[in-house]
């Protein structure tokens, strides 16, 4: 995990010792780092050049370095973590296993293994859990 | 270079890298053009990085390639200090 925003160093160690400590015992374990001049979030699609700052975004980096996964939000509405965990799970089941996993899919619930069988079939396979509203 | 990182002076951090064996871009700033261009997808290299950090009580360099091999989830958020 890596946090990152247009804030200095110096900034980041404050926040975490006059606010973020209280509020997380020991303060956040990851590294806080610092995107001055917004250059990291320009490559990643996510620097406001007219509020000069770094929007929500986030990115799910696999061990090959290769991006599978991102999410990008205007500043209002914060992040629904569960949700990324669930992308987390997913991801790193279907590296070590070679199966994908269906929409809504959660870890513990049927998996699917791609292949001609498969075909027409994942309708017998697939049972989503309904959701109310 | 952990000096430097406590110094007044913002450290010439390299921002943005350029991906290996792109001789057309330098490793100082300014940023050359051609990594304007790299623009994180899905399914593509994510674009690495290196720059100053706040971890563990100490300042660092912390560059993304250096955890090649492992899962990253990276961050990016309006700034320290907001509500939300």
């Amino acid at each position: 995990m890596l946090s990152a925003s247009t804030d200095s160093h110096f900034t980041h160690k404050i926040w975490q010792e006059e606010e973020l400590s209280k509020m997380v015992e020991g303060g956040v374990p990851f590294p806080m780092l610092s995107d001055g001049g917004g250059r990291i979030g320009a490559a990643y699609g996510v620097y406001d050049e007219a509020a000069g700052v770094d929007i929500r975004g986030r990115f799910l980096i696999d061990p090959d370095g290769v991006i599978q996964a991102m999410e990008v939000m205007t500043p209002p509405v914060g992040r629904n973590i569960s949700e990324l965990i669930r992308q987390v799970k997913a991801f790193q089941h279907n590296r070590a296993t070679g199966e994908v996993l269906p929409a809504g899919w959660t870890p513990g619930q049927p998996t699917l293994k791609p292949g001609p069988d498969l075909v027409g079939k994942v309708w017998q396979v697939w049972k989503p859990v309904k959701i109310d509203g | 270079m952990t000096q430097s990182l406590e110094s007044c002076a913002r450290p010439p951090t390299a921002g943005p890298l350029a991906p290996p064996g792109d001789a057309s871009a330098g490793a100082v700033s300014p940023v050359p053009q051609e990594e304007k261009r790299m623009i994180a997808r899905v399914g593509k290299t994510a674009p690495d990085f290196e720059t100053t950090a706040f971890h563990q009580g100490a300042f660092k360099l912390v560059k993304l390639s250096d955890y090649a091999g492992k899962w990253v989830l990276l961050c990016f958020y309006p700034g320290d200090f907001t509500y939300v």
